[in-house]
């Protein structure tokens, strides 16, 4: 609901919104400017000395008026001239006529009412509106995704453009809800939908004496020109017209001759409200918050892009289930629970080999659960979860549906999640807990997926197909990658003699023929992964990435799986030979932005994505490397490398570990347990942590460092949540 | 602009009870290039004393900005009421105003003048910027304003 909430207008409103944000920041700098440029008003002037020395110039003197942007102007007569000058604050001296910038004028048309008056001032409006919704919404939606208010600020994980909508957006929210909803009271205000009172102030009838000089009059003394906003003089030849004086207090009318407040009407709380909200709207007398608003709405259009951008992958990722049969009649029911879609993708891959078996099969939101289901045979749940553990849109309302469902049929839950959150998959683990409260007959064991792992869907696949009794193959492809030819040109082979071959392969584009030169790489980043499908098989097995583009390779490191099919195809690859691959970014592996030390772990072929955040450490952040393999003769990968980024300070310690070392065998752990006091010490400063290699190395290592940081009142589940302890484990 | 206005609509002291005692008159105000947003622009009468009679036309619908028609404003107290179905559109730079009202006989060569007063956004308020008789003799001549008014007349 919310993200509807969210997505709606902002897919619909996108142009205007952006239209109306950009024209507003630039308007921002006029604050900036006016202040270097207009002299400021200060304190210490009266009222009467400024309005006798701009009378004592002009023949005649009509209003002086501080303008919104600060400026202080007379409207004068001379003989038949008359005339509107720029009068400094402080002398009253002529500083030449006021001549509004036109240019100016255009902006604050094209932002009030789009040039096009009543009607456009209606539809920006609107839009004012829409960004206020926007911005509430998309503040809760982070609040929500990040696990409640206190995470606000922790890293936000995710593609490009979910990053840029979320790090900008909770910069830019506090910025938009101000110009909007200040925006809005100042459209209500100009078609007077406010209960301002629209009269001038009191009228009062001068005495009729001989006008005193001004600088004598007691009730323009007393008012100093920092909170003057008008003052109209007596017209000529009117002998009962009084002075007419607007302060930030109210509006006063004074003698010309007397000298004497004759009347005063106080300015109302509405009108000081008013000024107030103009103020915070156009930053106008509050330059610095100016240009804050401004850089809050210069980040729309980026969020237009991106938010168009995540709402189209969102949209483009639902599946159409083809041959849905009606729910009444379905013997097998796939009830999804998905917040971005993906979800959907495994429901249909899984529906359409369910069919394939002869099953009449119906797929549904979990939010759709009803009686409709109860006579199906058996229920399967696939799901995801949404923030720390929340129910993803589409099966929000599950739980209470289940509370009213009559139906006992076997079920099966699959959660779809991602093993570096603290709760893993958590929603699908509280609806199987439900689900067994009920007395639902467990099908098979609930099994959690991590990160769309195509290789452990087929895995769950299997064990259905055997509890139902056939063969079921689920072959997964989460995003149709599109492939490109890579090809091979050096491989280093290590580990042979210890039996656990381990090769790095380097590839490039392949040869173009007419130019004799390589192909581009695609775009990619050490850490992330590379998708590659081994001849004639349409599963993609994925590596991490040791390399990134500007290293001109695409570099791997690929330990031999007995038995492993695109292992055993990789490591009998010869320079020249080529592969089909894609990129799939990874961005929750990657060294945070900034300084702070990084602490890397691995084992075997973990070590490359770790090799590759070294060699791109050229600003040279501390960085310490632990890694284990099995022999310092065999299989001691990026030896030399790691060497030479020692002496180069892009690698600041290195600490191996040798399981078949004859002397010293250890594993990687036992290094670290050895270095608690500095791993503490550089964890408590703000190090972080990035380990990859495989599920028990990973598993030990967190056993040891939840071991260190534990006395000073850490934990891993802290870490993990701050993105300050990141896996990559296979 | 032609404005076809009912007795109803005008100020009830400027409107003659019956066609009888009336005759049109058509007021007609032409707005220099000043090239800025549309002007705040009002015709008011005062008799032969100076005395506030009523108003003609407002130009300009929002009431929070009738502040700067100021000699208007003092004269008539500037409320709703006085203009009461009688306002307009402000008027563009360039433009032209054309009203055309049935004005009570006993009115007319009987000292009784014209103001108008105008203002723009950002700009010079002009109170009283034109002060004409409504007298006959006068009739289709054209007059300048010292502020935005680039020439106004009467014609009977």
């Amino acid at each position: 609901m919310l993200r509807r909430l969210h997505s709606l207008p902002g897919v619909v409103l996108a142009l205007g919104l952006a239209f109306v944000a950009l024209t507003g920041a630039v308007l921002s700098l006029e604050p900036t400017i006016a202040r270097l440029s207009v002299p400021t008003i200060e304190s210490g002037t009266s009222v009467a000395d400024l309005a006798s020395a701009v009378a004592a110039r002009h023949g005649a003197v009509e209003t002086i008026r501080v303008r919104a942007d600060g400026t202080v102007t007379a409207a004068y007569t001379d003989g038949e001239t008359d005339g509107l000058e720029r009068i400094d604050p402080k002398t009253g001296a002529g500083l030449g006529p006021y001549v509004p910038s036109a240019t100016s004028r255009f902006i604050v048309d094209l932002h009030r009412s789009l040039l096009a008056g009543d009607a456009g001032r209606i539809a920006v409006a609107v839009a004012a509106a829409a960004m206020l919704v926007l911005a509430i919404s998309g503040g809760a939606l982070l609040v929500t995704r990040l696990g409640g208010l206190g995470a606000m600020f922790r890293p936000i994980r995710g593609t490009l453009s979910e990053r840029l909508h979320g790090e900008l957006g909770r910069i830019a929210v506090f910025g938009l809800v101000l110009s909007a909803s200040t925006g809005l009271w100042m459209t209500a205000s100009t078609f007077g939908l406010l209960p301002e009172s629209e009269a001038a102030g009191a009228v009062a009838e001068a005495s009729g004496g001989t006008p005193a000089p001004i600088d004598r009059l007691a009730a323009l003394r007393g008012v100093d020109v920092g909170s003057l906003r008008e003052l109209s003089f007596p017209a000529a030849g009117d002998p009962a017209d009084t002075f007419r004086l607007r302060t930030d207090a109210g509006e006063a009318t004074i003698d010309p001759a007397t000298g004497e407040r004759l009347a005063f009407t106080p300015a109302t709380t509405l009108e000081r409200v008013g000024r107030t909200m103009e103020m915070l709207h156009t930053g106008r007398g509050a330059w610095a918050l100016g240009l804050l608003l401004g850089l809050s709405s210069a980040a729309v259009p980026v969020f237009a892009v991106t938010g168009i951008a995540m709402w189209f992958r969102r949209r483009s990722a639902r599946p159409r289930i083809a041959r849905n049969v009606a729910a009444r009649s379905a013997d097998t029911v796939i009830l999804v629970g998905s917040e971005g879609n993906t979800t959907w993708g495994f429901a249909a891959t899984l529906h359409a080999a369910l069919t394939a078996a002869g099953h009449r099969v119906h797929t549904a939101a979990m939010n759709d659960l009803s009686s409709a289901h109860a006579s199906a045979r058996r229920l399967l749940i696939l799901t995801a979860t949404w923030g720390d553990g929340a129910a993803p849109t589409s099966a929000k309302t599950f739980l209470q549906r289940l509370e009213r469902f009559e139906g006992r049929m076997p079920v099966a839950v699959l959660g779809f999640g991602d093993r570096t959150f603290p709760h893993f998959a958590r929603f699908a683990q509280d609806v199987a807990a439900r689900l067994d409260a009920k007395g639902f007959p467990r099908l098979v064991p609930m099994k959690r997926i991590d990160r769309r792992s195509a290789q452990e869907f087929a895995q769950w696949g299997r064990d259905l197909g055997a509890a139902l009794g056939h063969d079921l193959v689920l072959e997964h492809v989460a995003e149709r990658p599109k492939t490109q030819a890579l090809q091979l040109v050096e491989r280093e082979d290590y580990g042979v003699a210890v039996g656990a071959p381990v090769a790095i392969l380097r590839f490039c584009g392949p040869t173009d023929e007419r130019t004799g030169r390589p192909a581009r790489l695609p775009d990619f980043e050490a850490g992330d992964l590379v998708g590659i499908l081994p001849p004639g098989e349409t599963m993609p097995r994925f590596y991490s990435l040791a390399s990134s583009t500007e290293d001109g390779v695409l570099e791997i490191c690929v330990r031999l799986q007995p038995g492993g099919l695109c292992s055993t195809f990789l490591h009998d690859l010869e320079p020249g030979e080529r592969i089909d691959a894609f990129i799939r970014a990874n961005p929750t592996f990657r060294p945070n932005q900034g300084l702070a030390p990084l602490i890397l772990i691995g084992a075997g072929a973990g070590i490359g994505p770790l090799a590759g955040f070294v060699r791109a450490n050229a600003q040279g952040r501390p960085v310490h490397l632990y890694w284990g393999g099995r022999s310092p003769s065999s299989d001691f990968l990026y030896e030399h490398e790691l060497a030479q980024h020692l002496a180069e300070r892009r690698l600041t310690s290195l600490s191996t570990a040798f399981s078949r070392d004859p002397g010293d065998g250890a594993y990687v752990q036992d290094r670290i347990a050895a270095d608690a006091h500095r791993l503490r010490h550089l964890i408590l400063h703000g190090a972080q942590v990035l380990v990859c290699g495989g599920r028990d190395m990973a598993l030990a290592v967190t056993h040891t460092l939840e071991a260190i940081v534990r006395p000073v009142g850490l934990d891993l589940a802290t870490l993990r949540s701050e993105g300050r302890y990141v896996e990559d484990v296979y | 602009m032609k404005l076809a206005l009912s007795a109803l609509a005008a100020t009830a002291a400027l409107v003659a009870p019956t066609l009888a005692e009336a005759r049109q008159v058509t007021f007609e105000t032409t707005l220099k290039n000043y090239g800025g947003n549309g002007a705040y622009v009002v015709l008011w009468v005062t008799d032969a004393a100076g005395k506030y009679k009523g108003t003609l036309w407002l130009a300009g619908a929002k009431s929070k900005y009738w502040r700067h028609l100021s000699d208007w404003q003092r004269a008539s107290g500037g409320a709703a009421s006085q203009v009461d179905g009688i306002t307009g559109a402000s008027i563009g730079s360039g433009r032209t105003l054309k009203i055309s009202l049935d004005i009570a006989d006993a009115m007319i060569d009987a000292g009784y003048q014209i103001h108008v007063d105008t203002a723009v956004e950002d700009g010079r308020d002009n109170p009283s910027e034109i002060v004409v008789p409504l007298a006959t003799s006068a009739s289709g001549k054209a007059v300048g304003g010292r502020g935005y008014v680039k020439s106004f007349s009467v014609t009977f």
